[in-house]
């Protein structure tokens, strides 16, 4: 089992659009603020648990925990830079993608 | 009027110069997006699996991206109608985002396609004889060409009914639909290289011999990506005959020896250069002569029907020059530098070669949106017999524009912001999405080559510049051409962080060789600064008539290293 060194949300693509999604605690959302943190290995373990049950539901497809810092208002924000772009959309696309309204930000 | 022109003048909007399908064809690609309606209605349903419905929707071209799904349409050799293009508008719209971006295969991708849509998108390309099969998996590849095919005068003979009869061969083929990789075919019919032939799986070069005969010198190995190699000739001159025979044998070869255990060392460049060409030149060899070659016969007939879709177009007789052209010129000099860069010689007096950049002065590269796309397809009606084409460097060409037109076409070209005239020059940069869309990227590309375009923005600079390969990927799978460029960059995430290496002296034509790397990584901020120093380095250690390569070639490698070194200690930013 990997190190846990940071808190973790499950990230994953919605099946139908693709949409990137994040799980929280009612079900798969479009806004990573409202993802549910894993804080401990053992709730990144039953977060990956849940991801996989809603693949093989096929809800959703490429599925993985990714590393989060919390912020003073206790919303999650990614840690790397290509996750950081997934929660957003393209940075020479400002008009697209979630950072302009499509799915939530 | 022969049977093929017949079926060409009854379809409506029918171009003149390219292929069209035959009943064969369209029910082929028919029976095709009906099978992948049912796959995706089974994907959605739970009937299949991610993991078994993952080659099904790569074999139609539908990768899982960054953000969506991305579906990559094939463009055959670069070639589109004026009503391919406008379809391609079309789609953008209903089911996109309103545009497209138009990659080094001379293919276009989709950025936002849903899955459920996609069945309709492939009906919509379906009935304007388009397809996305073959753009993905391990299998061979849209054949790729010359975009100057047809038109250029340094050419012995046409290379796209070539390339059209072996995407028939190719298409679909039992044989080789899962080879140890993916597989990727070029070909030119010119004395210069405008198809980096060198650099792909196989190229493939029209050649004539001492009788006169056509026949075609065939390299293999070529490859970019991890492990670039420039290709190694395995046949001189295969006759026209033993064309589809030789490649036949060398696939084979590569499908019996190419490396299935690990995905790094699968493509046929790493077995050509673990075996040596001398041991793969006997091998294809011993393969081709035991083969039953009558399956693959050479069918002059069915060649000549293919040829005939790519017959002239009905150009008239004009003066080598015109008046119109030099008139303009001298009153508008945006346009006289527009003709000076984006204007090539045609091989028909009076007529000229338009590339249309795709590439705005901090614009993305290869991205077009569905306005353009409609305006370059009614350009190319007004003025080009309806024939557009597609460049591996992302830009379009218009192959047929009669030189007294220019200057309408021009006009009509920059009211919708398509008249950059940059072709070939440093800020015409090749770029992959990168980081902004590809999920294996470990960078982004776009905003280096927005930023390198803002810095040289200045287009009289540009041209004393002149030309100048800069081209820029986001990971080691190198889509963005980076190690044949002049000064190549490849994005790469070191300690967390975008770092970009920058490399010198890649070339991707007859003279091909890979670049060498500068220096250490620098950062995303660093780079402008970077190609700035070098580009200021070539200009002053230039000689006359030399573009950056062969300055670099003269001095060598070290003596910009060693600019780059001083600059650094002098303090500049780098």
């Amino acid at each position: 089992m990997p190190v846990f060194k940071h808190p973790q949300i499950l990230i994953a693509s919605n099946l139908t659009d693709g949409e990137v999604v994040f799980l929280g605690s009612s079900g798969w959302e479009r806004d990573h603020r409202r993802a549910r943190v894993a804080r401990k290995a053992e709730e990144a373990t039953a977060l990956e648990a849940l991801g996989k049950r809603d693949i093989s539901a096929n809800h959703v497809v490429d599925v993985y925990l990714a590393d989060v810092e919390i912020g003073s208002d206790g919303a999650p924000t990614p840690l790397h830079y290509r996750e950081k772009m997934r929660v957003k959309g393209p940075s020479v696309r400002l008009d697209l993608g979630k950072q302009a309204g499509e799915g939530a930000l | 009027m022969t049977a093929v022109d017949l079926r060409v003048a009854q379809r409506p909007n029918a171009p003149m110069t390219t292929y069209r399908y035959d009943e064969y064809d369209a029910a082929f690609v028919s029976e095709r997006v009906a099978e992948f309606r049912e796959q995706v209605n089974r994907r959605l349903s739970g009937a299949l699996t991610e993991e078994e419905f993952r080659p099904f929707r790569l074999m139609n071209g539908l990768y899982l991206q960054l953000h969506a799904y991305m579906l990559r349409v094939a463009i055959p050799y670069g070639t589109l109608t004026a009503r391919q293009m406008r379809r391609l508008a079309d789609i953008a719209d209903k089911w996109d985002k309103g545009y497209g971006h138009f990659t080094t295969r001379q293919n276009l991708q989709y950025n936002w396609p849903k899955l459920v849509d996609t069945p309709d998108i492939l009906e919509s390309l379906a009935d304007v004889e388009m397809h996305a099969i073959q753009t993905s998996g391990n299998c061979i590849r849209n054949v790729t060409a010359d975009h100057f095919a047809g038109v250029a005068p340094d050419e012995i003979e046409d290379p796209r009914p070539t390339a059209e009869f072996l995407r028939q061969w190719s298409s679909l083929h039992s044989e080789f639909s899962f080879l140890p990789r993916k597989f990727k075919i070029a070909v030119t019919g010119a004395e210069h290289d405008r198809a980096a032939i060198l650099v792909h799986d196989i190229g493939l070069r029209i050649v004539k011999n001492d009788e006169g005969e056509i026949g075609y010198q065939v390299v293999v190995g070529g490859g970019l990506g991890r492990s670039p190699f420039i290709g190694k000739v395995v046949g001189d001159f295969v006759p026209r005959e033993d064309l589809l025979a030789f490649l036949e044998a060398i696939l084979r070869v590569y499908n019996r020896f190419g490396r299935r255990d690990n995905k790094y060392k699968a493509r046929v460049k790493i077995l050509v250069h673990e075996k040596g060409i001398d041991e793969i030149r006997a091998a294809v060899e011993a393969e081709f002569a035991a083969m039953d070659r009558s399956v693959f016969a050479h069918d002059p007939e069915e060649f000549e029907r293919i040829a005939a879709f790519f017959a002239p177009p009905p150009y008239e007789s004009l003066p080598a020059t015109s008046a119109l052209l030099r008139a303009a010129k001298l009153e508008t000099p945006a346009f006289a530098n527009f003709v000076d860069v984006n204007v090539g010689a045609h091989k028909i007096p009076g007529y000229a070669i338009v590339t249309v950049s795709l590439k705005p002065i901090g614009g993305v590269p290869g991205d077009a949106t569905s306005d353009q796309m409609r305006v370059l397809a009614d350009a190319s009606e007004r003025f080009g017999f309806g024939e557009l084409r597609v460049s591996h460097e992302q830009n379009i060409i218009l192959p047929h524009v009669r030189q007294d037109d220019l200057f309408a076409l021009w006009s009509m070209l920059d009211a919708a912001s398509l008249a950059t005239a940059n072709a070939g020059l440093v800020s015409d940069i090749i770029s992959c999405p990168g980081l902004d869309y590809c999920s294996l990227a470990t960078a982004r590309s776009i905003p280096i080559a927005q930023a390198i375009s803002k810095r040289f923005s200045d287009m009289s600079r540009q041209r004393r510049i002149g030309k100048l390969g800069v081209k820029i990927s986001g990971c080691i799978n190198a889509c963005g051409h980076h190690h044949v460029g002049a000064i190549g960059i490849l994005g790469l995430e070191k300690k967390g962080q975008e770092s970009y290496q920058i490399t010198l002296g890649g070339d991707p034509t007859f003279s091909a060789s890979i670049g060498e790397i500068l220096g250490p990584g620098v950062t995303a901020e660093q780079v402008p600064d970077v190609v700035e120093h070098l580009v200021d380095y070539y200009l002053a250690e230039r000689e006359e008539g030399e573009a950056f390569i062969d300055t670099w070639r003269r001095i060598g490698h070290a003596r910009f290293k060693d600019v780059l070194r001083r600059e650094g200690e002098d303090g500049a930013d780098i």
